[in-house]
């Protein structure tokens, strides 16, 4: 067990022929996730490294190769229309790496997948891993070990340093989880810690938060209330200045609302220690095993 | 990205909405005309894209022509938060009797626009929040079915307006919305929106924020970028497609991702150093970009170390590690370095950069630690 992706994951990657979609197809494959297709409009009959067919539709790589997980690589402008091709072609979990899409497109992306039984992960996140599975995204795989920590993220590097850390102290990972930093994404901390809590195979819960918005903060309130699994947090941005927008959408202090000392005092306030360093985060976890 | 004042108003006023009939003036001479035309009471608003403008005495009324000439004249060039003033909006004065705020916004939460209105206009609606959180209408749009003209109109009375003023308002914030949706503005706000003596509405000011990543849809409103609003490090930054703020420190960092940029910043500090400036140099970057974004850094003088820390998903190592050596023969620099580079090909990476016998560090502990003793003049 495992949240999201595993060994039954058979994904599909839209934009497979582009550069970052075909280097981290690749990269994918040889982690031994289960890549059983791809989409590029236009290029349906060819194949990729020989052996991966190249579809014309999400559609016809559901019907065909049997998709059940898409990943989205293609450019910001045509994002969006991805997304809602592969939720319209049943896909239940897309995965957009895809950076830059504009706020209003996500919102409704956002309106249609609602009424679907599809689940989005992103836009501008590294995807997920479950590792000794399936990795789906552009996480490094080799810095991860297969375990029962569980890892939520608004980050993508960032997310890297902390597995790093866990994994150095030889703290496997069950699934870890980059939801993306945009104003308007597809899951929630909320979504994967409910995920997470009823996951048997994951025992300890590490969220990576950031300034800006208030997820954290909501967070920490569910965690309070519904969370049965210890959870130990990491919040970027507490040097950051006020009003800046720090590369993330969602990274911007506004009016008070964000900072990274709010979001510190909501997870301490129900029990939930925040590490200062990544290291510090995987010692806070050694010590709840 | 911001547009200005005159700029927003005269968006809404495609959209039906009522605006001043004024004008933009760059020269004292040009305010009197425009003055002159419009006759009567007018006042004199400095175009810079920082709030406050008013506390600083960027935004005065004048008697007649003779008077909007003299101020116009104080105003040009003034200094506003770092800000010259290069415009100003020559509006006629209303006869205000009512002052109500309204505004879109995309609220993250709802994942959808969000009408925001209050019958406390005329201050910032932010200061209506802390104050007066009761004061303030919320009333999300559904992006599919748009703003209906029942939810205008229950706006209406829930601001208190009723019978002639009814109409008029449903239009405007219909407008309003319909020019917050054609931009694909992530802010547009209308505050003041004004009940005037003659029990006419008008937009007396206004504002829209633009999503910087729509605007290849806009390429119109792109042009209307105002310089003023980065400094020259942050337009050469976005220039090349990297996010940049500068910062007050001595450290200089370089970092693939925002949240791991922050996190460094914060390490920096947790070690004693001050960061020079945030820098994401986003994903998948390549040598020329790195290049470019170790310029800039160099292009701070307090900057006294720098700190690359590279964390490879879609970012290559190697590609790094050849960036940073190819822009060190372009940038003559004795500022002392220190990379950290993991992930996606970090063998080749590090290969690379100790054949050049360029300092490494493994974790960011390390390399951080580093940089802050680089910092200080310890080898």
């Amino acid at each position: 067990m495992s949240i999201l992706v595993n060994k039954d994951t058979r994904l599909v990657v839209q934009g497979i022929t582009g550069r970052e979609g075909l280097f981290h197809t690749l990269q994918m494959k040889a982690y031994g996730t289960n890549v059983v297709g791809g989409v590029t409009p236009g290029k349906g009959g060819e194949w990729v490294e020989g052996n991966i067919p190249v579809f014309d539709t999400v559609k016809e790589s559901v019907h065909v190769a049997g998709a059940n997980t898409s990943i989205i690589y293609v450019p910001a402008r045509v994002a969006a229309d991805a997304i809602m091709e592969a939720a319209d072609a049943g896909i239940e979990l897309i995965i957009c790496i895809t950076e830059g899409l504009p706020v209003l497109d996500m919102a409704r992306v956002q309106s249609v997948l609602k009424q679907t039984n599809s689940r989005l992960i992103g836009p501008n996140c590294p995807g997920l891993i479950t590792p000794g599975e399936a990795k789906v995204g552009i996480l490094p795989g080799h810095i991860c070990k297969p375990g029962n920590v569980g890892l939520v993220s608004r980050s993508g590097t960032l997310t890297y340093e902390v597995v790093q850390a866990l994994t150095d102290r030889g703290i496997g990972q069950s699934t870890a989880v980059g939801i993306g930093g945009d104003p308007i994404i597809g899951t929630k901390f909320i979504d994967c810690l409910r995920l997470f809590e009823d996951d048997p195979q994951t025992d300890q819960v590490v969220v990576i938060g950031e300034i800006g918005g208030t997820d954290e903060q909501k967070a920490a309130e569910f965690i309070g209330k519904y969370m049965t699994k210890p959870v130990v947090a990491f919040i970027a941005g507490r040097t950051a200045p006020a009003g800046k927008r720090m590369g993330h959408a969602g990274a911007i202090i506004e009016g008070g609302e964000g900072t990274a000392a709010e979001k510190i005092e909501a997870f301490e306030a129900v029990g939930v220690k925040v590490g200062r360093l990544p290291e510090e985060v995987a010692e806070l976890i050694a010590k709840l095993m | 990205m911001k547009l200005h004042e005159y700029q927003s108003k005269s968006i809404f006023a495609k959209y039906g909405v009522p605006i001043p009939q004024g004008g933009v003036a760059t020269t004292a001479a040009e305010a009197r005309a425009i003055a002159e035309r419009l006759g009567g009471k007018v006042v004199v608003k400095s175009q810079v894209l920082v709030g406050g403008r008013g506390k600083a005495g960027g935004v005065k009324l004048a008697k007649n022509a003779a008077e909007a000439e003299t101020i116009a004249g104080q105003i040009l060039g003034m200094d506003i938060k770092g800000c010259t003033v290069e415009k100003v909006l020559i509006d006629p004065a209303a006869n205000i009797k009512d002052e109500i705020y309204l505004g879109v916004v995309i609220d993250r939460n709802l994942q959808k626009p969000v009408i925001i209105a209050s019958a406390e206009g005329g201050v910032e609606i932010e200061e209506v929040a802390k104050t007066n959180p009761d004061a303030i209408i919320r009333l999300p749009i559904g992006i599919r079915t748009g703003l209906m003209d029942y939810q205008a109109r229950n706006l209406a009375y829930s601001l208190g307006l009723r019978g002639p003023h009814l109409n008029k308002f449903v239009v405007i914030v219909k407008g309003l919305y319909q020019a917050f949706l054609a931009t694909d503005a992530s802010m547009a706000e209308i505050n003041p929106l004004v009940i005037t003596e003659e029990g006419k509405l008008l937009a007396v000011d206004g504002k829209i924020v633009l999503d910087d990543n729509a605007l290849y849809r806009h390429p119109e409103l792109a042009e209307l970028r105002d310089p003023q609003e980065e400094t020259a490090g942050e337009r050469e930054a976005r220039e090349i497609g990297i996010n940049f703020i500068k910062l007050s420190g001595q450290i200089g960092c370089m970092v693939n991702g925002a949240g791991l940029a922050m996190a460094t910043m914060d390490i920096v500090k947790h070690y004693g150093g001050e960061p020079a400036n945030f820098l994401d140099i986003g994903g998948g970057a390549k040598a020329d970009k790195v290049a470019a974004a170790l310029r800039l850094i160099l292009s701070d003088t307090e900057v006294k170390s720098v700190l690359f820390n590279i964390f490879g998903g879609i970012t290559r190592c190697d590609e790094v590690a050849k960036g940073i050596l190819e822009a060190l023969k372009i940038v003559k620099t004795d500022v002392p370095m220190v990379a950290r580079l993991v992930g996606t090909n970090e063998a080749e990476g590090r290969k690379i950069l100790a054949e050049a016998n360029f300092p490494t560090a493994t974790s960011l502990g390390e390399a951080a630690e580093k940089a802050v003793a680089l910092a200080k003049g310890v080898k």
